[in-house]
């Protein structure tokens, strides 16, 4: 049952090179944040303090953009990038 | 039509394609986009390109549809590509075509800046032996936010 509570979480771009994670999964908990999920995985320590604001990060929930009091609930797909840069 | 991919493409099929959107076409504006040679750095030889695969692609439909919604806009085409390109290789188009020019081109700028900062692609450039991840540009959000 554990992999049904669980939130897969994406990085791209800079933070996926600088974190060398292009994805991960953590347990959802009730009233988790994307805000507070960023806090959570900044206290890593490393290159993942950045995530805690010393750059700006994007947040998209299930591939929209989003804020960081957005709830998150199990299956959901978080994606932390840098600002988009394309064209 | 949304095409996100490595691979070239014609410009020339492009158009014959918008031509052919029906006979209430009368204009037709289209935009290309190339890798130069300098930018964040100079002496750039080339860009790597990333995606967020599915989140792009809505991404772009809703640009289109808004377009859509504010002019008239009979057909568009977005063509992006990914992955490492080369100095003076093609990186975007944009086609719109319209029953006038001033609906093609404001909706063909449109989706062209709204794209550069809302679309989720990354450059990072290549110079040589370094690399650099480009910073989005205040006069890309600027020209974005024009529109709003």
């Amino acid at each position: 049952m554990a992999a049904d509570n669980n939130i897969t979480v994406k990085f791209f771009a800079r933070l996926r090179e600088e974190l060398d994670t292009a994805s991960l999964t953590v347990e959802a908990r009730p009233g988790l944040t994307a805000g507070q999920l960023l806090h959570d995985l900044a206290e890593r320590g490393g290159n993942w303090a950045q995530l805690d604001g010393a750059q700006p990060v994007m947040i998209a929930v299930n591939q929209l953009m989003t804020k960081p009091d957005k709830t998150l609930h199990p299956g959901d797909e978080v994606a932390f990038f840098p600002p988009v840069t394309g064209g | 039509m949304i095409r996100i991919e490595q691979q070239d493409f014609d410009p020339a099929e492009e158009y014959r394609a918008l031509r052919d959107s029906g006979s209430g076409t009368g204009a037709i504006a289209t935009f290309t986009g190339l890798v130069r040679d300098s930018g964040d750095m100079e002496g750039v030889t080339g860009l790597f390109l990333e995606h967020y695969p599915g989140m792009t692609e809505q991404v772009i439909q809703g640009l289109i549809r808004e377009a859509s919604e504010r002019w008239d806009v009979r057909e568009a085409r977005v063509i992006h590509r990914v992955g490492y390109l080369p100095l003076g290789e093609q990186i975007v188009f944009v086609g719109v075509c319209s029953a006038h020019r001033g609906d093609a081109f404001a909706a063909c700028e449109f989706i062209m800046d709204a794209l550069k900062t809302s679309a989720p692609f990354w450059k990072k450039e290549i110079s040589g032996d370094s690399e650099h991840w480009v910073e989005q540009k205040a006069s890309d959000l600027d020209r974005s936010q024009s529109w709003e």
